[in-house]
């Protein structure tokens, strides 16, 4: 028996658990919270190349190649406003940031 | 051992390094050690994406997000200094039911990928390639032949996010001398020139 797509499924389903469980939980530190995306998006790019590889068919590793791209972009722009925010705050706890009373 | 038996045992042990790093990452108190378990997590899944021959992907996970984006994590957050947190970092009321949540979702895609789809998931072997077979030639044909436009709008993306970053942390120092671009086209010669009009006078001849 060797690996099988199923394999693959299941360890990014875990993958993604354990960081959603980051974002949902975590109220001390929004940095965390960024960073449990960054898990996310990896455990969605397994699933997008255990895909491709098992179908035999390379799309989804271009796709994921465009994933990458939109999560540097989205890691550069997120540590920008959380620098901007911690300059106006002196804070990085999510429950200080509540200005917009959500 | 037979290389199907290594490839399972390298998957099991990588795969819960990983999870085990991704636990930490959102369970540690100090930030600076959340960023280092990440990177440790990023290192083990590529080795995952090479277990099943997605050797570009997995060189560019390491080079991109450890090499780049994870440095970057670890700038800000020694920058920021942000005070020491001595509460764990997933102690609150949200907790529990955050991870009564998970696990439901957990149970669910994991019924759903390992008995529900299983007859309906490609169960056969992976394809293994020949030696003179390249990975990067195959992603590379497909992007710049198929996939030419969205690379292009990619690279546009990548732009914007450089411009928004430096344009959010850019800061204006009261002690910098450097002149503000739009001031200096809007200027009007008549708010700093003032014309008069005066007779010529006629001097006296005695000045030096």
């Amino acid at each position: 028996m060797s690996l099988t797509l199923t394999h693959y499924l299941i360890f990014s389903t875990l993958l993604f658990m354990v960081s959603l469980t980051g974002i949902f939980a975590n109220r001390r530190n929004i940095l965390v919270v960024l960073m449990s995306l960054e898990l996310l998006l990896l455990s969605v790019n397994t699933n997008f190349i255990a895909f491709s590889k098992f179908l035999g068919n390379v799309d989804g590793q271009v796709f994921v190649f465009f994933i990458l791209t939109v999560a540097a972009a989205e890691a550069a722009i997120g540590l920008a406003i959380l620098v901007m925010l911690f300059r106006n705050k002196k804070s990085l706890e999510v429950d200080d940031i509540n200005e917009l009373e959500g | 051992m037979t290389p199907e038996l290594l490839q399972q045992v390298l998957f099991y042990l990588f795969g819960a390094i990983a999870i085990g790093s991704g636990m930490a990452v959102v369970s540690v108190k100090n930030t600076v050690y959340s960023a280092l378990f990440l990177v440790l997590c990023f290192f083990n899944v590529a080795i995952l994406w090479l277990l099943i021959e997605a050797e570009f992907l997995a060189i560019i996970l390491v080079l991109v997000y450890v090499g780049a984006v994870m440095v970057l994590f670890l700038f800000v957050i020694m920058m920021l200094d942000v005070k020491k947190v001595t509460r764990s970092q997933l102690k609150s009321g949200y907790t529990k039911a955050a991870l009564l949540i998970a696990a439901a979702m957990l149970v669910q895609l994991i019924m759903l990928f390992a008995y529900r789809l299983k007859s309906q998931l490609p169960a056969d072997d992976l394809i293994r390639q020949g030696a003179d077979y390249s990975n990067v030639t195959e992603i590379g044909r497909s992007i710049f032949i198929d996939y030419v436009y969205p690379f292009e709008i990619a690279a546009v993306i990548l732009l914007v996010a450089i411009i928004a970053a430096i344009m959010l942390t850019i800061r204006k120092r009261p002690e910098n001398k450097q002149i503000d671009a739009s001031k200096q086209i809007h200027v009007n010669p008549a708010d700093r020139l003032r014309m008069v009009s005066m007779d010529a006078e006629k001097g006296d001849g005695e000045e030096s």
